[in-house]
C-alpha cells in the first residue's frame, strides 16, 4: 500500500510492482546511489529526470541486474519486484530478466534478420514451435508499431532499418519475451524529432499493458509521458510525486531548479 | 599548421618509404617466381624425390607439410579460441590474469628453435611419440598459439557492447550470449588471425627440425606418428646441406615456389574467409 505521508499525491488503492528500500550502489570506491527508496506503481509510466550524472541509468540498471556485469560493482538495500527481493541469493537472474524487459539508449538490434531478431528472446527461452514464433514476432511487431513497416521483409537485415525503426525494433525485441516491466533508457536521445514522437507515442500504448520505467534527459518527454516522475540529483532521490505536480509544484527547491532550467 | 611544401615533403618520404618495402618483397617474389617457374612441373609436384632431392619431385614434402598445417590448426585453434574466449569474456582484471597475458606476449617473442627444444623434449622425448607429425604439429601450435589467442581476443573485444548487453537484457545467460552474439560476428576475425599466424609457422624450420622433418624420406606417412619431409626444411637441405647444392638451383627454387604458393594460399582462404563473414554480418 502507499505511503500516504511520502506520496500524497499517489492514489489510495494504486498498486505498486517495484519498492526500493535504501538502496546504496557502488562502482568500486565510488557510492553512485544514496538510499533511495522509491515506489514505482503498476502499470504506469514513471520518468526518471535528473542531470547527467545523477545515478539515474545506474539505478535503472539495479532494476534487471543489468549492473552485475560491471566488475567491483556493489549493491546494497532491498529491491523487490512483486514482492520478491531480486538480489536474494538463489535468485534466478534469466527468470527476472524475462519479467524485466530494457531498452537502451542506442539501438542495438543483432547483425540478423529482422525475425530472428524479434525471435532472439523466445528462443533462447526454448520456443522452437516456428509456429509459436511467427505468432510472437508478428504479435510484437504490432505491439511495437513496427509491423506495416517491416511485415514485407522480415528476412532483411535489421541493420537496414532507420534508427528509428530499429529502436522500435528493439521494443519489439524486448516485448516478445513476454516481460510485465520495461525499463527504457534515454530510448529516443539519439533519434530525430519524428522519430521521437513515434516513440512517444509507443510508450502511451503500451502503458496500458506494461509497467514502464523510463530515463530521460528531456522534461518535456517526461512531462508529455510520464504519470509519475521521480527527479535524482548527484546519486540521491531528491523527490517523487505525480508528473503534473512535479512539473507545476515541486516541494523541493533542487526539483524546481532543474525543471525550471537553473541548472543541469 | 604546417605549411604546404612541408606537406609535400612528408607525403612524399612515406610514399617512398612505402615503395621500397613493397620493392623489396617484389624482388624476393620476382626472383622466386622467375628461377623457380621451369621447375614446376606435374612430375616435380606429384612425383618422389631421388638422388638425395637432387631430382625427382617433392610430393612427400609437400604431403608432410600440410599434414603439419592441418595437425597444427586441428590442435591450436579449438586451445587458442577456448583461451581467448576466457580471457576477454570471463577473466577478471585482476594480477594473476596480467601474468597470464603477459606470459602470452612474451611466448610470442620466444624464438622457434626454443620451441624446437622444447618440442624434442617434452614432445619426442618425455611423451614419448618420437619424431612424428604428432610430436611437430604440437610443437608448431605452441608456437601460433600466442597469435591465435591475441589475435581472437582482439576480435571478440571488437564486437559491440550493445549486443551483450541486449543479449543479457533478454535473459540469456552468459554463455548463451557469446555463443549466439558474439561468436559469430568474431568468428571471421579469429580464424582469420589464426590462419595467418598459422601460415607462418607453415614455414618455420627450426621447430620441425628436431621433432618431425626428415632428412630424406620418399614415401608417405602411415599414420601421425611418423616422420616426414617438410616443404621448410627440405628447401634447407638442398640449399646448405646438399652435396650438389650449386648444381640443382632449379630444385631449390621450385622447393621455395611450391612452399610460398602454399602459404599464399592459406592467406587467401583467410581472404576469403573474411569477405564471407563480412558479408553476412554488418553493422
Amino acid at each position: 500500500m502507499v505511503e500516504q505521508s511520502l506520496y500524497p499525491n499517489y492514489p489510495k488503492d494504486l498498486e505498486m510492482v517495484i519498492t526500493t528500500n535504501q538502496v546504496n550502489f557502488f562502482y568500486g570506491p565510488t557510492q553512485a546511489l544514496f538510499d533511495i527508496s522509491l515506489l514505482i506503481p503498476a502499470k504506469h509510466v514513471t520518468a526518471l529526470i535528473g542531470p547527467s550524472g545523477c545515478g539515474k541509468s545506474t539505478f535503472l540498471r539495479c532494476l534487471n541486474r543489468m549492473n552485475d556485469t560491471i566488475p567491483h560493482s556493489r549493491v546494497e538495500g532491498e529491491i523487490s519486484i512483486n514482492q520478491k527481493d531480486i538480489y536474494a541469493p538463489g535468485t534466478d537472474v534469466v527468470e527476472l530478466r524475462k519479467e524485466v524487459g530494457m531498452v537502451f539508449q542506442k539501438s542495438n538490434p543483432f547483425p540478423k534478420s529482422i525475425f530472428d531478431n524479434v525471435a532472439y528472446g523466445p528462443r533462447i527461452h526454448g520456443e522452437k514451435n516456428q509456429k509459436r514464433l511467427t505468432e510472437i514476432v508478428e504479435q510484437s511487431l504490432q505491439q511495437a508499431a513496427i509491423w506495416d513497416e517491416v511485415k514485407d521483409r522480415l528476412q532483411a537485415n535489421a541493420m537496414g532499418l532507420s534508427g528509428g525503426q530499429q529502436q522500435r525494433l528493439c521494443i519489439a525485441r524486448a516485448l516478445a519475451v513476454g516481460p510485465k516491466i520495461l525499463l527504457m533508457d534515454e530510448p529516443a536521445s539519439a533519434l530525430d524529432p519524428k522519430s521521437t514522437t513515434r516513440i512517444e507515442d509507443l510508450i502511451g500504448e503500451l502503458r496500458t499493458n506494461y509497467t514502464i520505467v523510463i530515463v530521460t534527459h528531456n522534461m518535456q518527454q517526461a512531462a508529455r509521458v510520464s504519470d509519475y516522475t521521480a527527479f535524482f540529483y548527484e546519486g540521491r532521490l531528491i523527490e517523487c510525486d505525480a508528473t503534473p505536480k512535479i512539473f507545476t509544484n515541486p516541494r523541493q527547491k533542487q526539483t524546481e531548479d532543474y525543471i525550471t532550467g537553473r541548472f543541469g | 599548421m604546417m605549411n604546404n611544401s612541408t606537406e609535400k615533403l612528408i607525403l612524399f618520404a612515406l610514399r617512398l618509404i612505402t615503395y621500397a618495402i613493397v620493392l623489396v618483397i617484389g624482388y624476393i617474389l620476382f626472383d622466386i617466381i622467375r628461377n623457380g617457374a621451369p621447375a614446376l612441373n606435374w612430375q616435380f609436384i606429384s612425383g618422389f624425390p631421388r638422388r638425395s632431392g637432387a631430382a625427382g619431385g617433392i610430393f612427400p614434402a609437400i604431403v608432410g607439410t600440410l599434414s603439419l598445417v592441418v595437425g597444427t590448426i586441428a590442435v591450436s585453434l579449438p586451445l587458442g579460441i577456448g583461451g581467448a574466449i576466457y580471457l576477454a569474456e570471463y577473466a577478471e582484471q585482476n594480477k594473476f590474469n596480467t601474468l597470464i597475458r603477459l606470459a602470452i606476449v612474451t611466448l610470442a617473442g620466444v624464438p622457434s628453435i626454443v620451441f624446437g627444444l622444447f618440442g624434442l623434449g617434452i614432445f619426442v622425448l618425455f611423451c614419448g611419440f618420437g619424431p612424428s607429425i604428432l610430436a611437430g604439429s604440437l610443437t608448431l601450435a605452441c608456437m601460433v598459439l600466442p597469435t591465435i589467442i591475441v589475435a581472437s581476443e582482439e576480435s571478440l573485444r571488437a564486437v559491440p557492447k550493445g549486443f551483450r548487453d541486449a543479449s543479457l537484457a533478454l535473459g540469456a545467460t552468459k554463455w548463451e550470449m557469446i555463443r549466439t552474439n558474439i561468436l559469430p560476428y568474431s568468428m571471421s576475425g579469429m580464424i582469420t588471425g589464426s590462419i595467418l599466424g598459422i601460415g607462418r609457422a607453415a614455414g618455420e624450420t627450426a621447430p620441425i627440425l628436431l621433432t618431425v622433418a626428415a632428412f630424406y624420406l620418399p614415401r608417405l606417412p602411415n599414420s601421425i606418428f611418423d616422420q616426414v619431409m617438410a616443404l621448410p626444411y627440405h628447401l634447407y637441405i638442398l640449399a646448405t646441406q646438399h652435396p650438389e647444392a650449386d648444381k640443382i638451383r632449379h630444385m631449390q627454387y621450385g622447393t621455395a615456389l611450391v612452399l610460398l604458393l602454399l602459404v599464399l594460399g592459406l592467406s587467401l582462404g583467410a581472404i576469403l574467409i573474411r569477405t564471407h563473414f563480412r558479408k553476412k554480418f554488418r553493422w
